[in-house]
């Protein structure tokens, strides 16, 4: 079974490929990225005309919740799987905070085996750092290891407690594997559902001081240095994270960090009207936050963007705000999202790729989110320039939530393989 | 839809069929319920107050919250109007048997409410059942967000002892941070031109507070100084046991309204308070009870006319 991708724009951020080309697979596996465009189609094999647009390697998104186990109302593995590869999107790593959590090497082998048997999405698990992510009791990190967890979190738990926390990174730096962090102080953030300030004074709504991350980073970033363990910050939110980061990257210390489409495209405002679809964790912060993400994607303090998926029902949401879940799905929306920072001028097109890419791909220890011969054939053909209107009620996948809804984006993703096949489009 | 994307504050709700809030509320609409409020005023005073404009029409007062004084003054000026009256409190509601805010929602559309008065407390819930609900809603409190009708009482208060609001000097005095009271009153008064100023413990006093152009102070001397009129909160016992407060002794020594501390104020200035008071607490009893500068009671007669003035307008607005 041959598939030849012809008159195609190919951008591989692994190797620094951007160039016109055709790209050839062969049972699933990419043959062949240097077959120069005109030359007749190689035996056997189907041709799809790319039209000029770009074909990327399948996007990694390295910060997905999954409905499954416990929450299947808010959305199945399979709806899961809709809404990646209507976004290109074709390995995932996935949170731990599920009923039960993801604590057991059963559990990693089985979410492993589930995306498997979708035949569109790698699910790549994350191990619970605690027993059901309660941060009291370490979990069995060598044997999650050992059944495929890729690093160690708590997800949308933040590790409070430092003792904790240090025994995570130095005890993970044995298995060679990263503790993730969600960076925010949970004594400081209790209760909170918004950014402290104007916004959140006028609309009465209970705030959680934009300290309460560089808090809790400053003190993991110390952690770190004393264990020599690795760290990840996931989903960084403001310009006193990203200056901590760069400078502990410039000091030596073992550290890396994601963030989110939101917390680049969005700023606390989103919430004006009480909108519940905006309520994220952590919260949206004041534009002068937004613009230093910006900053931190460009000069690589950011290493990778995961779209921090977190599908709701839609009774989670309609509520009042402070009683609304927190969390916006994203799947669907990561390449249109990001791709605003490559038409706004603020970033190059192979960077935003790399972000989406080999970026994560490589914090996951993962071969995907390449073009390499005899990588799998996970493919994302794109038009960077197709403009197209969010609207929440029209997302695939099952899940509603989005923060972005009615937002106009230009990038629409044409058609999306998974080892070969074609999965969307 | 509270998913759905508004262009305001109150999203794409009418804002002239509602009352949700006095935030970014322009002078030509808030004077027109001081001027009405003032004429039911005169019309309370007499013996025969009944009157039949709202005659026919439903208003629910849906209390999510314990309130006394609000719900009766709503009750009040519904019924002085005309109106069918009912009164759903948190205790006899379903809402204990689970069902959600926009289950009642429904519910009250099935009833064909006209006039719905919401107490709350989450901030935004009015505002949530104004984008699911025909009736007009009027926010009767809202969590720490906001309680229009109280600033308008206030104000109204203010305008009849002092003949304006403009060029006058307020003080807003004690949990801030909490007080729905408070912020409606800051949108209502800078927006009438008003001097305000803010007074309690920096843990009391909200974030960015000054955004809403009010000055902030720390301690009573300074923050009552030359005042014409002093605007008590009440202290809930919940921000001692929150740490917010060490005790309430200590909050009176540094933040009760005294004697003392009223000399500072312009001579004859007002004493204010929305009521219910903690004696000792926040407020001296013998100034709570001060016969010329305590407007305490009068406040309450005129929260009456003040609801009965925006169950007047918001009907009008509902025949158009």
């Amino acid at each position: 079974m041959r598939l030849l991708f012809d008159n195609v724009r190919l951008i591989d951020p692994a190797s620094g490929l951007d160039r016109p080309g055709r790209l050839l697979v062969e049972d699933g596996v990419i043959v062949g990225t240097d077959l120069p465009n005109g030359d007749p189609v190689p035996d056997g094999a189907a041709a799809i005309d790319g039209g000029g647009a770009i074909l990327c390697p399948g996007l990694v998104d390295m910060r997905v919740a999954l409905g499954e186990p416990g929450y299947e109302y808010r959305e199945t593995i399979a709806q899961a799987a809709d809404a990646a590869s209507a976004g290109g999107v074709t390995t995932v790593g996935v949170l731990p905070n599920n009923q039960p959590a993801i604590d057991d090497p059963a559990l990693v082998r089985l979410l492993r085996a589930r995306g498997d048997e979708t035949g569109r999405l790698t699910i790549l698990p994350y191990g619970a750092v605690t027993r059901a992510c309660r941060g009291e009791e370490m979990a069995e990190l060598g044997l999650l290891r050992e059944a495929g967890a890729v690093a160690f979190t708590d997800g949308t738990k933040a590790i409070g407690d430092a003792r904790m926390m240090r025994l995570a990174l130095s005890y993970a730096r044995g298995f060679d594997a990263m503790v993730v962090q969600h960076p925010e102080d949970p004594s400081l953030s209790r209760g909170g559902v918004a950014t402290e300030g104007e916004l959140a004074t006028r609309l009465g709504l209970p705030g959680i001081p934009a300290a309460a991350e560089a808090i809790l980073v400053a003190r993991d970033l110390r952690l770190a240095r004393l264990t020599g363990g690795a760290l990840h910050v996931a989903h960084i939110s403001t310009a006193e994270t990203v200056a901590l980061i760069r400078q502990a990257k410039a000091d030596g210390i073992r550290v890396t960090c994601d963030t989110a489409p939101p917390y680049f495209d969005l700023n606390e405002t989103a919430i004006g009207d009480f909108r519940t679809y905006a309520k994220l964790s952590p919260p949206l912060r004041p534009e002068a936050d937004r613009l230093a993400i910006c900053d931190g994607l460009i000069d690589g303090t950011i290493d990778a963007i995961g779209s921090d998926h977190m599908p709701c029902d839609a009774d989670d949401k309609r509520l009042p705000f402070a009683q609304a879940m927190a969390g916006g799905v994203g799947l669907a929306t990561l390449l249109g999202v990001t791709l605003a920072r490559v038409h706004d001028g603020s970033m190059s097109l192979m960077r935003a790729l790399e972000l989406l890419t080999i970026g994560p791909a490589r914090l996951l220890r993962s071969t995907a989110g390449q073009l390499a011969s005899g990588a799998p054939a996970d493919l994302c053909l794109f038009d960077p320039d197709r403009a197209w209107k969010v609207s929440a009620g029209q997302l695939p996948g099952h899940a509603k939530n989005t923060p972005f809804d009615g937002r106009a984006l230009e990038g629409r993703v044409l058609g999306t393989w998974k080892n070969g096949r074609r999965v969307w489009g | 839809m509270a998913d759905g994307r508004g262009t305001g504050f109150f999203g794409s709700v009418d804002a002239n069929r509602h009352l949700l809030g006095l935030q970014g509320m322009h002078p030509s609409r808030i004077e027109p319920f001081l001027d009405l409020a003032e004429s039911y005023v005169l019309l309370n005073r007499q013996r025969k107050t009944q009157r039949d404009l709202l005659r026919g029409r439903t208003l629910i007062n849906l209390f999510f919250e314990d309130s006394t004084r609000t719900r009766t003054s709503f009750e009040l000026a519904g019924k002085r109007l005309g109106a069918d009256v009912i009164n759903m409190s948190v205790s006899t509601s379903s809402v204990n048997k689970g069902e959600t805010l926009l289950d009642t929602a429904a519910t009250l559309n099935a009833m064909r409410t006209d006039l719905l008065v919401v107490r709350h407390a989450q901030s935004g819930a009015p505002a949530l059942l104004a984008q699911k609900v025909e009736a007009s809603v009027i926010n009767a409190g809202d969590g720490t967000h906001e309680h229009p009708t109280q600033a308008l009482l206030d104000a109204l208060t203010i305008r009849r002892r002092c003949g304006r609001l403009a060029g006058l000097t307020v003080a807003i005095c004690g949990d801030i941070a909490h007080s729905r009271v408070a912020r409606s009153n800051i949108h209502l008064l800078t927006a009438m031109g008003s001097q305000v100023r803010v007074v309690g413990p920096p843990t009391l006093i909200p974030a960015e507070i000054d955004r809403l152009g009010v000055s902030v102070h720390h301690d009573m001397e300074s923050g009552l100084d030359g005042v014409d009129a002093v605007m008590m909160l009440r202290l809930q016992r919940e921000r001692m046991t929150g740490g917010l407060v060490p005790s309430a002794r200590e909050y009176f020594r540094f933040f009760g309204l005294d004697a003392a501390r009223l000399a500072r104020a312009k001579p004859g200035a007002l004493v204010m308070h929305p009521g219910p008071m903690n004696r000792g607490v926040e407020i001296d009893s013998p100034i709570a009870d001060h016969p010329e500068q305590s407007v305490i009671q009068e406040q309450v007669e005129m929260g009456v006319a003040v609801r009965m003035a925006v169950l007047d307008r918001l009907s009008r607005s509902q025949d158009r």
